[in-house]
């Protein structure tokens, strides 16, 4: 369970987050969306501890971690884990490699079981002998994907997607989807997923909330979204679909 | 004259917040020193870095240094007969003044800078911050070898540098300019103590030190994409040289 209070957070002096409150459901999908610039990113790196809030709380089952030292808050993230927006590889070290370093630093685990590990992540992945490629000769959507594995190696509670499929074509987009709907269905985690696609929000999610000025203005199910009355839900939708 | 303060103070404040920030840092990397894991097998690697990226390069600058030393030397000392303290004269200046700079100096172009790219790119990249969701703190991983395999390493290319530099010298002074090569010996061995070697091995360890942590610093400070790790590559490399020149002469002045 992630509770989000009343969080601000501003850079410089603009105001990204404005008191802000979102919960969400453990074991389910929760998509936050909203449009470009919005603050998207800046909420999902609060709920890991990257940033800060300037006043609020987020509360990870039961642990609030706005104000932990280092050596508690790296004990809360191993619950977690994390697709950047650009993936994040690591650029020296090989696919492989990558899926591997947090087995490596978290797990006492043999070469040989770290390999086996790191082999059935890249399947579930679809990625197939890559394991010795490094990051730069893969392609975008492969460049998600190996993120998408190495997120997943510890075999998180919690994992956070930003904007898996930005910048993707459109068939890409639809099988990252589909992975992210399968290996949430096998894992039973909770994933937290960016984005400003409002098509792709309807198809993986168990739940919506849109943000809007700092704030999280709606929460509800795909459909609850899709048939509001609300005029500025319905507004909101137009906008992102424009 | 407030507003003459107020543009004169505004880098006054910038440089001694930065000098703050790169001592919170430096502190920072010594606590996560003794904290497991130790980080061996990262240190090894960097410090093969360290060295083999710029053994050559340090061994050429050595060389021509003490080649140019021994004929500077020559010249002028030939107006008084003194032809017979090249040697010494090149010695003394590779191992407690030369060696010790140029080593330090031709790392940073080589190393330094190549630390503040590297770590500026990941930085950039949001790798710093995938470091940091998968609970390794960056400081401990990435900075934390980085220093250490500099203050190691740094002292052995300068005994290499100054070992070549001499032997340099020796070439120009005993083959190209016939002075006699037993009298060229015995004045080195008569006058450098090994003091002065190990005085400047202390200077090319913090050198390490100073070139590794601004490297270090300016990576992970970066901000703005390419375009800010190119900027933080120079300013590592101009930030660097201008602070071994000035400890130099504080060193010095310490240890001599
Ligand atoms: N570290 C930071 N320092 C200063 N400003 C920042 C920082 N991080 C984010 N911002 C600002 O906060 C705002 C929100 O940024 P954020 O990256 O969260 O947007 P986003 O919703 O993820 O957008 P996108 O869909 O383009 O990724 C932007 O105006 C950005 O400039
Ligand atoms: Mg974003």
């Amino acid at each position: 369970m992630i509770e989000i209070i009343k969080i601000s957070k501003s850079f410089n002096s603009q105001k990204v987050l404005d008191d802000l409150d979102l919960n969400i459901d453990p074991g389910k999908i929760t998509v936050i969306i909203g449009q470009s610039g919005g603050g998207k990113s800046v909420l999902l790196k609060h709920i890991i501890g990257l940033i800060r809030p300037d006043s609020g709380q987020i509360i990870i089952d039961g642990i609030d971690i706005t104000n932990l030292n280092d050596k508690k808050l790296n004990e809360v993230r191993k619950k977690f884990g994390m697709l950047f927006q650009d993936a994040a590889l690591f650029d020296s070290m090989t696919v492989g490699e990558n899926v591997a370093f947090p087995l490596n630093e978290h797990k006492r685990l043999s070469r040989k079981e770290i390999n086996k590990i790191v082999d059935d992540k890249l399947n579930l992945v679809g990625l197939e002998n890559v394991t010795h490629k490094m990051p730069s000769e893969l392609s975008g959507g492969m460049r998600k994907r190996a993120g998408l594995a190495r997120a997943i190696a510890l075999d998180p509670k919690i994992v956070l997607f930003d904007e898996p499929t930005t910048g993707l074509d459109p068939i890409m987009r639809e099988s990252i989807d589909k992975l992210i709907v399968a290996t949430q269905e096998r894992t039973k985690a909770t994933f937290v997923v960016i984005s400003h696609d409002i098509e792709s929000t309807f198809t993986i999610a168990h739940k919506v909330a849109m943000l809007y000025q700092g704030k999280i203005v709606a929460v509800g199910t795909p459909d609850e979204i899709r048939s509001s009355n609300n005029s500025f839900v319905r507004r909101f939708i137009k906008d992102l679909r424009d | 004259m407030i507003r003459f303060l107020e543009f004169a103070g505004r880098p006054l404040v910038f440089f001694v917040e930065e000098c703050g920030r790169i001592m919170l840092l430096l502190l920072s990397t010594i606590s996560w020193m003794f904290r497991p894991p130790f980080r061996i097998r990262v240190i090894f690697k960097q410090m093969e870095f360290v060295g083999v990226n710029s053994v050559i390069v340090v061994m050429i600058t050595g060389a021509f240094t003490g080649m140019v030393l021994a004929l500077q030397t020559y010249h002028g000392f030939r107006m008084f007969g003194g032809e017979s303290l090249v040697g010494s004269t090149v010695a003394l200046s590779m191992t407690r003044e030369l060696g010790p700079v140029f080593t330090a100096l031709m790392v940073t172009g080589r190393v330094g800078s190549a630390m503040a790219a590297e770590l500026g790119t990941m930085k950039v990249t949001e790798q710093i911050d995938a470091l940091n969701t998968m609970s390794v703190n960056p400081i401990q991983y990435l900075v934390m070898p980085r220093i250490i395999a500099a203050i190691l390493m740094l002292p052995v290319l300068t005994i290499i540098s100054d070992f070549v530099g001499i032997v340099g010298g020796y070439f120009v002074g005993v083959n190209l300019l016939k002075i006699n090569s037993g009298i060229f010996i015995a004045k080195i061995i008569d006058i450098v103590d090994l003091e002065d070697i190990f005085n400047g091995l202390i200077k090319a360890a913090f050198f390490g030190l100073i070139l590794s942590l601004i490297g270090c610093y300016k990576g992970i400070s970066t901000i703005g994409g390419a375009e800010g790790v190119g900027r933080a590559t120079t300013q590592s490399v101009v930030l660097s040289s201008v602070l071994i020149f000035i400890s130099d002469y504080f060193l010095t002045a310490v240890m001599f």
